[in-house]
């Protein structure tokens, strides 16, 4: 498969995030240049402290840079209001995260129709979408559950299931296998590494676990918040 | 926010209601305590001013009571006929002759001593003229109106009226062509007053004006003059007109009367004025109550914000704006509100109909009936869930405006 297309769907360019902690200016990410390109599986990893939270937090708009730009699609998100930003999230981006982050009350289905109510997408439809989406990740017979009745795997796929609501072409994963046992997790990445090649979504996912590199097309290595190592 | 997103937002903000079911009721206490204050008030209220309006309709809108010294009377019970200043034939004259009067009857109210059945009780007692010119007014009146039997008329003098009350007092029926003792002597029921609803009115008797001045003692004076205005004339203007002449009649100074020219307007004007004094009082305290409520239902959605930090940061995570944060929790609130509100009412509205079997059973107005008007309910309904949206502004604006990292790592 051709992987590789000429623009690149995520891009940072010289990337700074500082922190103040009282007088204290503490960097976390200090000039990050990096390009994803569509379709790619890039892993993201280094040690904590690394600034890889922040670097995730950076590309899936869930912040923005003291200093650098971030595009998306080509289009600037570094300067956008908080309120732009999530309607850019909720459309362009899928979250995947270590500890689920399932809305605790709400059953599977409704877990998995939420992105699409912030989109203004009717009723019908929603249900209808996330009834697929849940069959397709395994849990059709499961959508009434709550979080609480579901296995740690099981919540795993409703929240793979909810990143895919609005049909984003980014998906991040942050941890995705970090709360799961070994058999679960190698489930969890056979189901990520099936929607990049099938479904051609383009996957950045932070992980500081050596095994799950495999998985990837590009390895970026960071440290002290800048980018130590980049493997093909 | 279009119209189809509502109930998943309500969904989202009822989640978090039903979570916290204890504190929620308690919250929602707060609330509810104030509502059901002013629809208990509100509903009294508008019940107590119909039996008022009914009550100045039977005194008729064309009628002046002039009564001895300056207590006046409340709905034509008057409260001035155990004081020293009298009324007597010279000050009748006098009213009969200032422009404007129709015709005046003296009437004298007492306290009587009557027996049937082997049974006393004091019952009040008005001594009514007679004579055919005086009779056609007090006809017009509906207190003296009679509906079975006939009236007092001219030659009568142990003869009475009953109010449909007063068998109540006695064992056995007290009817047309039955007999009573008052004040030891016999009198023959002729005639049986129509039902008022007004419980002084619906038990007195009524006797002959001459038969009473001689039971009671009181020669030539009375508790009170009615006076009927003529077609086309001022009351107000009659009666400042009438208090003119008894002034000079009786020399005394303006605002110095030892007697007072009522009209129904003002007596139902004082009424009304004691009312709203009371009504305001107890509306302030509602206030009060509603404002605890509300400050109630701050805290609770301030408390819910830090709980659901890490929700919010959820649903900002996956595309929630700002305004849907601040709708959610609005819509939580306003539940809150809302909820508190509808037990409130129902509640304001047990309570009252409570209040209304105690005065009707035991206060003796029968007329007395609560009035929840729907506007009431849907205005109280509304102004409960503004309450809980107002009180939660400030705590749904801290959720809406959280960082969404930030939010997520709590």
């Amino acid at each position: 498969m051709e992987k590789i297309e000429t623009e690149p769907i995520i891009e940072l360019r010289d990337v700074w995030k500082i922190y103040k902690m009282g007088n204290v200016e503490v960097p976390a990410l200090r000039g990050l240049t990096m390009k994803v390109y569509p379709h790619e599986f890039v892993a993201i990893m280094g040690p904590s402290g690394s600034g890889k939270s922040t670097a995730m937090n950076m590309i899936g708009c869930l912040d923005v840079p003291t200093k650098g730009e971030i595009y998306l699609d080509g289009e600037d998100v570094s300067r956008l209001s908080e309120s732009d930003l999530a309607q850019i999230r909720g459309r362009k981006i899928g979250f995947i995260f270590q500890t689920f982050n399932l809305m605790p009350r709400l059953t599977a289905l409704e877990n998995v129709m939420l992105p699409m109510t912030f989109q203004d997408i009717p009723r019908y439809e929603r249900e209808r979408r996330a009834k697929k989406l849940l069959e397709d990740v395994g849990l059709g017979k499961r959508i009434y559950h709550k979080p609480s009745e579901l296995s740690g795997g099981e919540r795993q796929r409703v929240a793979i299931a909810r990143s895919l609501a609005n049909n984003p072409r980014v998906i991040l994963a942050d941890e995705p296998t970090g709360n799961l046992d070994s058999k679960m997790g190698r489930e969890i990445m056979e189901m990520l590494l099936e929607l990049h090649n099938s479904n051609g979504k383009t996957i950045v996912m932070v992980t500081h676990d050596e095994s799950l590199s495999r998985y990837a097309d590009k390895i970026i290595h960071l440290r002290d918040g800048r980018i130590t190592e980049v493997e093909q | 926010m279009e119209g189809k997103m509502i109930e998943d937002y309500l969904r989202l903000a009822t989640d978090g209601i039903m979570h916290r079911k204890l504190r929620s009721w308690l919250t929602m206490v707060g609330i509810f305590v104030g509502i059901i204050a002013v629809v208990t008030l509100i509903s009294l209220g508008q019940g107590l001013q119909r039996v008022i309006d009914e009550q100045f309709e039977m005194v008729g809108g064309d009628r002046i009571i002039v009564t001895p010294g300056r207590g006046g009377t409340l709905t034509g019970v008057p409260r001035g006929s155990f004081v020293a200043a009298k009324l007597d034939k010279s000050d009748l004259d006098v009213i009969e002759k200032v422009r404007g009067v129709d015709s005046a009857a003296g009437v004298i109210l007492a306290t009587g001593n009557v027996k049937a059945d082997n049974k006393r009780i004091l019952i009040p007692i008005f001594g009514v003229p007679t004579d055919p010119k005086y009779q056609k007014l007090l006809k017009q009146i509906d207190f003296f109106a009679v509906d079975e039997g006939r009236y007092l008329k001219e030659g009568d003098r142990y003869k009475a009226q009953v109010g449909v009350r007063t068998r109540d007092f006695f064992d056995t029926d007290i009817d047309v062509g039955d007999k009573i003792e008052i004040e030891g002597i016999m009198f023959d029921i002729v005639g049986k007053n129509k039902k008022t609803g007004n419980p002084f009115h619906d038990s007195k008797i009524t006797i002959p004006i001459e038969t009473a001045q001689e039971l009671f003692n009181k020669s030539d004076g009375y508790s009170m003059i009615q006076v009927k205005v003529e077609k086309g004339s001022d009351v107000s203007e009659v009666a400042e007109n009438i208090k003119k002449k008894l002034r000079r009649h009786r020399g005394v100074k303006e605002g110095e009367e030892d007697f007072t020219a009522e009209t129904p307007q003002n007596i139902v004007r004082v009424f009304k004025d004691v009312f709203n004094l009371v009504t305001g009082f107890l509306a302030g305290i509602a206030a009060i109550s509603l404002l605890v409520g509300g400050i109630g239902i701050m805290t609770t959605m301030y408390t819910s914000v830090l709980e659901r930090t890490h929700q919010i940061g959820i649903m900002k995570a996956i595309g929630a704006r700002n305004s849907d944060i601040l709708l959610i929790f609005l819509i939580e609130a306003g539940m809150l509100g809302l909820v508190g509100g509808i037990i409130g009412v129902l509640l304001g509205l047990l309570l009252s109909k409570f209040a209304e079997y105690l005065v009707v059973n035991y206060g003796g107005i029968d007329i007395f009936r609560v009035h929840a008007s729907p506007e009431l309910i849907i205005g109280t309904l509304l102004f409960s869930f503004l309450v809980g949206c107002f009180s939660g502004y400030l705590p749904a604006r801290r959720a809406s405006k959280m960082h969404p990292v930030e939010a997520l790592r709590k």
